[in-house]
């Protein structure tokens, strides 16, 4: 891997660190409810970058497929808090 | 056929006669009839090979590292035994079809019929030990069943608990014993036990072995002072009495002493313990059996006296008297039969049991008055009739046996003495009730049984009557093998003939004769008028009593153990877990400790840091925040998990992070779906916390501080050490060779330790069951069973165009639209995904686990955004369904690799050569994983949709309400 590849995933995966912090601070402040439900989307649509960003450090196929999980699956918990809040019960 | 197989038959009857639905009550009775016949041709067909002492064995592999074989052995005894269990259990199959009535669900009965009388065989063809004591603790689980058949009835289900516990616990005595016995001799096999008589009895162990094989023999033959359960168990339907009471059931406790007669008799203890119970038993029995008024009740008693004239004969170390036992046995089985199966023909036809309203009966049904009055004659030893002839045995025993003077006094006495009882409670039977005037008060109109149900009484009446014309004739050559094994060794001599010469016990039966007609002449005018309505004296002395007492003082005192050691509280019982663990952990890092170790580290760096402390705050938070803020606690939980699927991935761990995040996006719903049912917090309710809070509040953080960081330090210390490669490089070097998979992971899951599996996937769906069936009887609290607040801003009767999801057809339309499409999208794309990942899974990271949580997450999708109805007008997915057809596959997976002579879970990989895709391996392990794969769907499924369906009950009552109201 070129050097300018190996810092740039450093300087990458230390933006998304910083972001998340940004958006887990968001999470415990809040103050509603729906700062907070946008705060973990935040979180899992960066900690899939984070993975791809990973993926691209180890050249490794199958982290991609993870970051196509999260992609898949982390709306479905978004949008079960979405329904929760507006409705106050997931399934009716 | 093979005895393994004729062993096996009733069994897989029984199974056959378990499918058979409720009212087939002729099939059911045909086939029991038909199983119990085949039994009684084939064991007849071998009488040739036992008969001079030899003996059938067939073993088969059972437990071979312990030395444990799964023998079947027959000899004349054990033949003799077999005839008896079969022979009476056809008549009794083919008597009980005319005495059930058909609105009882007689399959069952015919099942759990001969699902005894297969055990009952299992006890006497066993030929090992343990073998013997686990086919005796089956029939006492049968026999409970039997006794309670009517269970509706709570002298039925009384009745059978007693019973299965007094067999019960001296089964775990016998066992005890039996576990003695086989230290004692070395071996559990029944041939070698019988081999070790001078070893048994010069061992130390011997006096407590026999007591407690003699009280599981005792217990079962309700012997004194255990016999007070038999008389209960008359609760039962007639044809099971007249099984279990007369062939079975309670015979198997003397076939037990008579089995091990030539190891364990001829010893002091054997002659007081045997002797004095027998002799208890047949005189007191004798004597409450004369003041019954209900014709099961005498039999009952007057089957005890008789077991008791047989443990009797058996403890009087003679050889001689150990024949005559084997021959009441024998003829009791025939008598005693017949005449329960007559007090249920009298039972069925005139309503009534009680021998004062029963009255001249002979004139409406002579001909069972006629068998019973001959039944009940053999019963009482007249001669001409089998009982006669033992009992003369018998008598003949007391009379010339040596031993203390009072003893050699006394057991005549009592001989005699049971003898003009058993004449006077015969006589109640017979005379009692078929001689006099008729009676006209009873329910029924009584008249002869169906020509069918007296058949079976016919044929045994007949065999009492033959067997006592001419003994030797009849009965002589299967007497002489089924006593020969239990003398062990030679017959003494004796004769079967009808008439012995005028001698001591001819004048004992006699005596017996006259005192007992006079004893009834005084006694039932006395019980007739009702001056007499208890047994006098020994009406106090019941063992009921001490038995119920026992049972209540057992109840009290497991009640008080709970008082002192439970609780309810939740809070102490984690306490208690926690502070177990933390005091077990340090004791076990007592004296040595454990210090760190000296794995070169990883340096830290910065992002890394930066996102654990992310997910560290955030697991604080959560811990925080989970008391009055749950919502938010849930959502820093995910954070938390969200950070610990990244660090799977930063160590190139990628199954780990597919698995970890499949699992937390299921969590974060199933807890979403638990918080709708939670109590809202009540301000008002919230009290200032007082010093006492403060300090408990203290501790409990104290402790969990150093449970936590205890647990920390230990993985630490764990993780900064080199692991010894115990197994882990066999299973690298070995999963592609013979797994034929490079994912080693799976490969361990789905072949090399598939049993685990097998055993968590088994797991897994009896959780969900079990969750599934508790919130079927879910009530939520008073608090959250209204709507939520979101949904009761609008009133129910405004008219609005805003669409209502709990009305609307489809709420993906014009209501939450951009996720419902996308759910919807997300659908066929999950699916592609988990094929995708299930296929790959042998090789890489995936499989079944995994690709049945995306399955389940999509259609859970759809749940959330169209709701419960709307999904499953569509398509309803039968979790239920999943779960059992995923553990079949799997079992039958497993199982087929038995079919080609591999053991159970072998895998076979096949490679096959498809066009297009080229060649493929495909593993047998492949069919196990899609085991894994639905069992986890429906598992997950399950207990999700259980929950959401909570919502629809809760709203759908009122509803119902309002209709029946308007």
């Amino acid at each position: 891997m070129s050097p300018l590849l190996t810092v740039a995933i450093v300087a990458t995966l230390a933006c998304y660190g910083v972001a998340m912090a940004l958006a887990a601070a968001r999470l415990m402040r809040g103050p509603t409810a729906e700062d907070r439900v946008l705060a973990l989307d935040f979180m899992y649509i960066v900690g899939m970058l984070a993975v791809l960003a990973l993926g691209i450090r180890y050249a490794s196929g199958m982290l991609f497929e993870a970051a196509l999980l999260i992609a898949l699956a982390g709306f479905v918990s978004s949008a079960a808090l979405a329904k929760f809040l507006l409705r106050g019960e997931v399934i009716e | 056929m093979s005895l393994a197989l004729l062993l096996a038959l009733p069994f897989v009857g029984s199974v056959a006669a378990a499918l058979l639905p409720t009212n087939a009550r002729n099939t059911a009775a045909t086939w029991t009839t038909a199983v119990a016949l085949a039994c009684v041709v084939q064991f007849g067909l071998m009488f040739p090979e036992v008969r001079d002492g030899g003996v059938l064995r067939q073993s088969f592999h059972w437990v071979p590292d312990m030395g444990l074989e799964f023998s079947i052995r027959m000899d004349g005894f054990a033949w003799m035994f077999a005839m008896l269990i079969s022979g009476i259990g056809t008549l009794v199959a083919v008597y009980a079809r005319y005495y059930m009535s058909p609105a009882d669900p007689v399959p069952r009965f015919f099942s759990l019929f001969l699902a005894f009388m297969g055990a009952m065989q299992g006890i006497v063809l066993s030929g090992n030990l343990i073998q013997l004591v686990f086919f005796w603790e089956l029939t006492s689980l049968f026999s409970f069943l039997l006794i309670g058949y009517w269970h509706h009835r709570s002298d039925a289900r009384r009745g059978a608990r007693m019973a299965l516990v007094v067999t019960g616990t001296g089964g775990l005595c016998l066992f005890a014993g039996v576990l003695l016995l086989g230290r004692i001799v070395g071996s559990y096999d029944l041939d070698a036990v019988l081999g070790a008589r001078e070893v048994i009895h010069s061992h130390p162990l011997y006096p407590p072995m026999l007591v407690l094989v003699l009280l599981g023999a005792l217990t079962k033959s309700a012997q004194f002072p255990f016999q007070f359960w038999l008389p209960r168990a008359m609760a039962a339907p007639t044809p099971v009495s007249a099984y279990l009471h007369s062939a079975t059931m309670v015979k198997a406790g003397v076939f037990l002493l008579a089995r091990l007669w030539p190891v364990l008799a001829q010893s002091e203890l054997w002659f007081w313990v045997v002797t004095g119970a027998g002799a208890l038993s047949l005189l007191l029995a004798a004597y409450a059996a004369m003041f019954q008024n209900d014709l099961k009740r005498l039999l009952a008693y007057s089957t005890i006296s008789h077991l008791g004239l047989i443990t009797l004969l058996l403890g009087l170390n003679s050889e001689l008297a150990a024949v005559a036992a084997v021959f009441h046995i024998m003829n009791h089985a025939t008598f005693k039969a017949s005449l329960f199966m007559a007090a249920g023909v009298i039972d069925h036809e005139t309503g009534t049991r009680d021998i004062r309203r029963l009255d001249g009966l002979y004139k409406v049904m002579p001909i069972t008055g006629t068998l019973a009055l001959v039944a009940s004659a053999a019963m009482a030893g007249v001669p001409l009739l089998n009982g006669f002839l033992s009992k003369e045995m018998f008598f003949s025993e007391t009379v010339y046996l040596s031993s203390y003077p009072w003893v050699e006094l006394a057991l005549p006495l009592i001989a005699t003495l049971a003898g003009i009882f058993a004449v006077v409670y015969a006589l109640r039977f017979s005379f009692d009730i078929f001689f006099g005037p008729l009676s006209t008060d009873l329910p029924r109109e009584p008249h002869e049984p169906a020509r069918w149900m007296r058949v079976p009484i016919e044929l045994l009446v007949l065999a009492c009557l033959v067997v006592g014309v001419a003994p030797a004739w009849s009965v002589g050559a299967f007497l002489d093998a089924a006593a020969l094994p239990v003398v062990g060794g030679t017959l003494p001599e004796f004769s079967l003939a009808v008439w012995h010469g005028f001698n001591a016990p001819f004048a004992m039966s006699l005596v017996a004769m006259a005192g007992g007609i006079a004893g009834y002449l005084l006694l039932a005018p006395l019980l007739e008028s009702g001056r007499l309505r208890r047994v006098p004296i020994m009406d106090r002395f019941d063992g009921r009593r001490l038995f119920d007492r026992s049972l209540v003082a057992l109840g009290a005192l497991s009640r008080g153990g709970v008082r002192v050691a439970g609780t309810r509280r939740l809070q102490m019982q984690l306490l208690w877990v926690v502070v177990a663990c933390l005091v077990a952990a340090f004791a076990a890092l007592q004296g040595h400790g454990v210090g760190w170790g000296d794995r070169p580290r990883v340096p830290a760096s910065l992002e890394f840091v930066l996102l654990w402390s992310i997910g560290i705050a955030c697991a604080i938070g959560a811990a925080v925040q989970a008391k009055f803020h749950r919502l938010a606690a849930l959502m820093m939980m995910a954070v938390a998990g969200l950070v610990v699927c990244l660090t799977f991935a930063w160590f190139s761990a990628p199954d780990l992070a597919l698995t970890q995040l499949a699992v937390e996006v299921v969590t974060t719903v199933l807890f979403l779906l638990g918080l709708r049912w939670l109590p809202k917090r009540i301000p008002e309710a919230v009290r200032h916390p007082t010093l006492r809070d403060r300090a408990r509040r203290g501790r409990d953080l104290a402790i969990a501080l150093a449970a936590g960081g205890g647990l920390a330090a230990l993985s630490y210390a764990m993780l900064t050490r080199l692991a010894p490669q115990s197994i882990s490089p066999f299973f690298l070097s070995h999963a592609l060779p013979e797994g034929g998979g490079t994912n080693v992971v799976n490969v361990m899951l789905v072949d090399f330790r598939s049993l685990d599996t097998l055993g968590e996937i088994t797991v897994l769906g009896a959780v969900a069951l079990a969750v599934y069936a508790l919130l079927r009887r879910f009530r939520p609290p008073r608090e959250s069973v209204e709507a939520p607040r979101q949904q009761r801003v609008l009133p129910a009767d405004l008219k609005t165009d805003l669409v209502n999801p709990r009305t609307a057809p489809d709420t993906a339309l014009g209501y939450l639209v951009v996720p419902a499409v996308l759910s919807r999208l997300i659908l066929p794309i999950a699916g592609l995904v988990a094929v995708h990942l299930f296929m790959r899974g042998h090789n890489q990271p995936g499989g079944g686990f995994v690709a049945g949580l995306v399955v389940a997450i999509a259609l859970i999708a759809q749940y959330m955004v169209a709701g419960t109805l709307w999904v499953e007008q569509r398509m309803n997915p039968h979790p239920v369904r999943w779960i059992a057809a995923g553990l079949a596959l799997a079992v039958l997976t497993g199982l087929g690799a038995l079919a080609w002579g591999y053991p159970f879970l072998t895998t076979h990989t096949a490679h096959v050569a498809l066009p297009l895709v080229g060649e493929v391996h495909v593993p047998s392990a492949i069919l196990f994983d899609i085991g894994v794969f639905a069992a986890v769907i429906g598992a997950t499924l399950l207990i999700l949709i259980a929950l959401a369906h909570q919502s629809i009950r809760a709203t759908r009552k009122p509803a119902t309400a309002e209709a029946g109201g308007g």
